[in-house]
């Protein structure tokens, strides 16, 4: 591959120009044959793939309301059409957002609707053809599901709903990606997305419990399986082992440890990370999700606290209770949710977001912080794409923005915002999200992050930033692998727990 | 003439209200199986509301997005609906106070509305996104909507048709009493043009309308940690294993 580098910075952002074509065949590998066939799915394209895409997309028109109203209700404004963040870094018109669920829209238009029928040019309808089907590997392998452009859309209209769509369908004709059926299958198979075997996972542990007593002298524990704690912490896998994640882990158990809070890992669920909403597929998001309420069931927590992930906090906090029952308020009659929700304390949300968790304990005092600790950091805040539009935090609307920028302040001297048009709802994705964080994508990925860098660029310059918090186990890989590609140090970034551990006084309350 | 526009909006009617009725039905029908809000979102009923109130009669949306489409959207939009008040005098006798007091506004809100067709469509075509994303449809949707305003301004402004006849005939269609229509090839433009939007309505991207009520990312009330949500077919999954 030829060497990958970064995009010139637009000195005004101002909307590039069409390149089309630019990203034709930039897309993913495929997924090989016993990968698939261990979710399932069939093992290669199969040959009436015309048929059955048709037929599951029929099926997925009357089972999501969304799919069915956003593909009738757009009307070509182009309100989206500047806003994703592909778009900006590859300029290839179908990365505008409109014109990625086209690719779907006319064939939905051609097939389940009368102008579509009758007369498909009038109406830009299409035949589902094989170069159709490759474009929609291509294209919808190049959106990170990370709902910017739904923000902007007068009806709501959300690309990563029609993606995900998309993908449910390729999947079903056995013409998936390969780097998210092959996570998912680890995940079946091991209970992370990394394949860490329990063995590993408690050793690496008990090595992480030596390396923070050299450094502190205290005894802070990393328990495993541990019946009957309080908390039961579904984190990204990536948190084990993977750098600055793991900084962030040590943060987490700093806080249980000065907290008094027991609290325990699963080695049988030891992902938070979710792909199969990446996938668009309900039936494995669905046993994806499972997996953590028998641990849940098994170990009989009262609590359940996710790392920092970003989509994983979306499925845990938008989708958990439906899928699992980890929530409250099912119906007294639903017997699924009733046997788990009885176990819970609900004097806590269920689930609890780690930020959430350590910003009510720093608000009750319980924790002892040395800003100082912090000092050489002049930080900023990066809004996890998925965290800002699919999840919130603190029970009222735009606690997710709030409450890490509270812990930030509460543990930090230095903070300085990005530009407004880029935070909060209005934030980039990082470029790697959505189950794009592969090295077959790396042009995209690089391409991708231009607009998160541009802006990074200009608090650098300005005020002199050169610490980045995020709370996404995505976003620190991502971001870590790019930054060097336009000039910053990969040690820029890093999670807001990391910023926890550096301040957090152990010992003292 | 009179007979054939008689039948051409009785149809016009029954495609308008059945089409749009059913798919209505067809959105009610489907469920929702995930809780998916555009973020931060309200949590409460009430909030949610207020939400698509300020979707549908500010487009706030559309304003964060982009001022041009805003402005002209909403210009296009908001006399459109003046445009339809005004003329609810022609289907109301006596005419309702307010309706009265809308109508000299309806009668200029056509101009506006020109304006505000003549300009997304001059964005359609000079801005190279909008223009790559645009379908032959898109252009003739504007297209009608254009010919539509400048027939019915014409008939207000320049040629004028006999308004008291218009009106006897539109009560006349209401009550299944049918009446003369005055011989105008302006009249007979515009309303073969109108019969013509209210058909296409049901199966064009005009849905649009009622769709924005059905969007779940702005329908929904950002609660799924207090409240269980599950579609039926998702809970059925539960009772196989």
């Amino acid at each position: 591959m030829a060497e990958i580098t970064a995009p010139a910075y637009r000195v005004i952002p101002i909307i590039p120009a069409l390149k089309p074509g630019a990203m034709e065949g930039s897309g993913p590998y495929v997924s090989g044959e016993k990968m698939n066939e261990a979710l399932g799915f069939p093992g290669k394209l199969v040959d009436d793939w015309h048929d059955k895409a048709i037929a599951k997309m029929g099926d997925l028109l009357g089972k999501y309301r969304s799919l069915k109203v956003y593909m009738d209700s757009c009307v070509h404004c182009g309100a989206c059409s500047d806003k994703c963040h592909y778009f900006i870094g590859t300029q290839d018109p179908k990365n505008m957002p409109v014109a990625r669920q086209d690719l779907m829209r006319s064939v939905y238009r051609r097939y389940f609707t009368l102008p579509g029928k009758l007369f498909p040019k009038l109406v830009g309808a299409r035949d589902l053809t094989r170069e159709v089907l490759d474009e929609w590997h291509n294209y919808y392998h190049q959106c990170s599901e990370c709902r910017r452009c739904s923000v902007f859309c007068p009806y709501g209209i959300d690309t990563a709903e029609v993606t995900m769509a998309a993908r449910d369908i390729l999947d079903s004709v056995g013409y998936g990606q390969k780097y998210d059926i092959e996570i998912i299958g680890k995940v079946h198979k091991i209970g992370n997305n990394l394949g860490l075997p329990a063995p590993a996972l408690i050793d690496t542990m008990e090595g992480l419990e030596e390396d923070v007593k050299e450094a502190t002298g205290i005894d802070v524990r990393f328990p495993i399986d541990v019946k009957g704690a309080e908390v039961l912490l579904i984190t990204p896998s990536a948190d084990f082992f993977a750098e600055p994640h793991i900084d962030s882990l040590i943060g987490y158990a700093k806080v249980f440890h000065a907290t008094g809070t027991s609290w325990t890992l699963s080695s049988m669920s030891s992902e938070a990370a979710n792909f199969g909403m990446f996938i668009g597929n309900y039936e494995q998001l669905r046993k994806v999700a499972l997996r953590i309420r028998q641990a849940a069931l098994e170990l009989g927590v009262k609590r359940i606290v996710v790392g920092e992930c970003g989509h994983a906090w979306r499925v845990a906090y938008s989708f958990w209770n439906t899928l699992s029952g980890v929530g409250e308020g099912a119906d007294p009659d639903d017997k699924f949710a009733q046997m788990l929700q009885k176990q819970l304390d609900h004097r806590y949300r269920q689930p609890t977001h780690i930020c959430e968790f350590t910003w009510d304990m720093i608000e009750r005092g319980a924790l002892s912080l040395d800003k100082e600790a912090n000092d050489k950091h002049i930080i900023t805040f990066h809004d996890s794409c998925n965290v800002a539009r699919g999840s919130s935090m603190g029970g009222y609307p735009g606690g997710q923005f709030d409450i890490p920028r509270n812990i930030i302040k509460a543990v930090a001297n230095h903070f300085h915002e990005m530009d407004p048009s880029t935070t909060h709802e209005k934030t980039f994705c990082c470029g790697g999200g959505g189950g794009l964080l592969t090295d077959d994508l790396m042009d995209l990925r690089v391409k991708g992050a231009l607009p998160r860098m541009e802006v990074l660029k200009q608090v650098s310059d300005e005020h002199g930033v050169n610490f980045m918090a995020v709370i996404c186990a995505i976003c620190k890989t991502q971001f870590s692998k790019v930054m060097p590609i336009y000039g910053f140090d990969r040690r820029m970034v890093g999670g807001v727990h990391q910023l926890v551990s550096n301040a957090i006084r152990l010992g003292e309350k | 003439m009179s007979a054939f526009f008689a039948i051409l909006f009785y149809f016009a009617t029954l495609v308008f209200v059945v089409g749009t009725f059913y798919r209505i039905s067809v959105y009610t029908r489907t469920p929702a199986p995930l809780k998916i809000p555009t973020t931060p979102a309200p949590v409460t009923t009430g909030g949610v509301v207020l939400r698509m109130m300020r979707e549908v009669f500010l487009f706030e949306s559309l304003f964060k997005a982009n001022l041009w489409t805003w402005g002209l959207g909403w210009l296009f939009h908001v006399s459109l609906a003046l445009v339809l008040l005004r003329h609810l005098r022609y289907f109301t006798d006596p005419v309702w106070p307010w309706v009265a007091f809308v109508q000299p506004f309806g009668t200029y809100a056509g101009i506006t509305m020109l304006a505000g067709v003549a300009g997304l469509w001059a964005r359609r075509i000079f801005v190279e996104r909008i223009r790559y994303i645009s379908t032959p449809s898109d252009h003739l949707m504007l297209a009608l909507f254009m010919a539509i305003a400048i027939s019915g301004l014409t008939m207000s402004f320049f040629v004028h048709t006999d308004v008291i006849a218009v009106k006897g005939f539109m009560l006349g269609l209401m009550h299944f009493d049918l009446q003369a229509l005055p011989s105008s090839i302006g009249l007979y433009v515009h309303l073969s043009l109108v019969a013509l939007l209210m058909m296409i309505f049901p199966i064009s991207k005009l849905l649009h309308a009622p769709g924005l009520f059905f969007s779940p990312g702005r329908n929904q009330v950002d609660n799924p940690r207090e409240k269980r949500h599950i579609a039926a077919w998702a809970k059925r999954m539960e009772s196989e294993n």
